[in-house]
């Protein structure tokens, strides 16, 4: 067996999440019997991979608000990786900013990395709990569109 | 962290299972092979994407099983160089602070890439970051089970495939040390030695 390109595409983790629990509903569905003997080693690391990245800001993003997500960050001039991670942690101070984007220092002045933040707060979703408490600093977002 | 990656492998399945569906018993047969395995310089395999590609399949004289070329996409964790990643800490050990991502455990901060000044504190068998106030040093203790942000800075494969005997008298004295250390077929060597990596309490506003 080879791998014929080592580093084909990026995946965020909200398409591993929804792949993940697309896989567990249909194993679920089909029923265990058939197919569950020789399959501990898969059955472990998509229990194991779901338990981390259920934690992660993924769970609350929709195939819209990623898409949305990258048209905004077309205006920010960052690099494929740059913006992925800002998708998987949904940073919301700057000096996470700061530790995401390479190089920040140069690349970005203050109110531009305070814009960063704004635009990566107002289209993901955070957790629903937490916002309630943020709430009151971030009523200037355009709407609740959920 | 998480990449896709194209594969090609040869599929054998046996004939009791020629009632089903072909690509349910060969996607079956991949997660079988793969899932929860390191490849090495490939990274840790999760689960099948999806099979791009199916050649013919061949029956070889002497064993009924039918062998299908498939060519294939798997998920595969492999976080680039300079991600930035969130992880629980593990152990505290004088090689370092151990975090793991509960699906990959092999991850390493060494003494040298901790918030400076550090120490081990030897009693309690933690990393503590001795960090400089106005009012002296604080000790930031890193105890087991909180929360870490790390940069990852280098990884590492190594080929845990069985080999043959080197030589006679190699492979008895060798063969207790092996046993012993069992290495990790892929680590991860972790740095939280800038602004805003460390434990998430000590960044946070409140």
């Amino acid at each position: 067996m080879h791998g014929k390109d080592a580093n084909a595409a990026l995946l965020s983790n909200f398409e591993v999440f929804q792949l993940l629990t697309d896989l567990k509903q249909q194993r679920k569905e089909s029923g265990k019997s058939k197919q569950s003997s020789g399959q501990q080693n898969l059955n472990t690391i998509m229990y194991e991979t779901l338990k981390y990245i259920s934690k992660t800001p993924c769970r609350y993003q929709s195939p819209e608000t990623v898409r949305d997500f990258l048209i905004t960050m077309k205006g920010h001039k960052l690099t494929k990786a740059e913006k992925l991670q800002l998708l998987n942690h949904r940073p919301v101070t700057a000096v996470e900013i700061q530790l995401m984007v390479e190089e920040s220092e140069e690349r970005l002045t203050e109110e531009q990395i305070e814009s960063l933040l704004q635009t990566v707060t107002s289209i993901l979703p955070g957790d629903p709990e937490e916002q309630q408490r943020e709430s009151p600093m971030a009523t200037e977002d355009k709407g609740d569109q959920e | 962290m998480f990449v896709l990656v194209e594969m090609t492998d040869t599929v054998r399945i046996p004939p009791w299972q020629f009632e089903r569906k072909l690509n349910e018993s060969i996607a079956e047969e991949l997660n079988k092979k793969l899932a929860n395995k390191v490849v090495y310089n490939v990274g840790l395999c999760i689960c099948l994407y999806d099979i791009t590609k199916l050649e013919d399949s061949y029956i070889f004289p002497g064993d009924g099983a039918s062998h299908t070329k498939v060519h294939f996409r798997y998920v595969v964790f492999h976080p680039f160089l300079d991600e930035i990643l969130i992880g629980e800490i593990k152990s505290c050990s004088q090689d370092g602070v151990h975090v793991s991502l509960g699906f990959f455990d092999d991850i390493v901060i060494p003494p040298e890439s901790l918030q400076q000044p550090a120490k081990f504190d030897e009693a309690e068998q933690v990393w503590v970051w001795e960090y400089e106030t106005e009012e002296g040093a604080h000790d930031l203790y890193m105890d087991i089970g909180e929360e870490i942000r790390f940069r990852v800075m280098d990884e590492t494969f190594v080929d845990t495939s069985p080999t043959g005997p080197t030589s006679a008298e190699a492979s008895t004295s060798n063969a207790t040390e092996e046993v012993q250390k069992k290495e990790a077929p892929y680590t991860l060597m972790g740095s939280i030695s800038e602004p805003g990596l460390g434990l998430l309490s000590w960044w946070t506003n409140n």
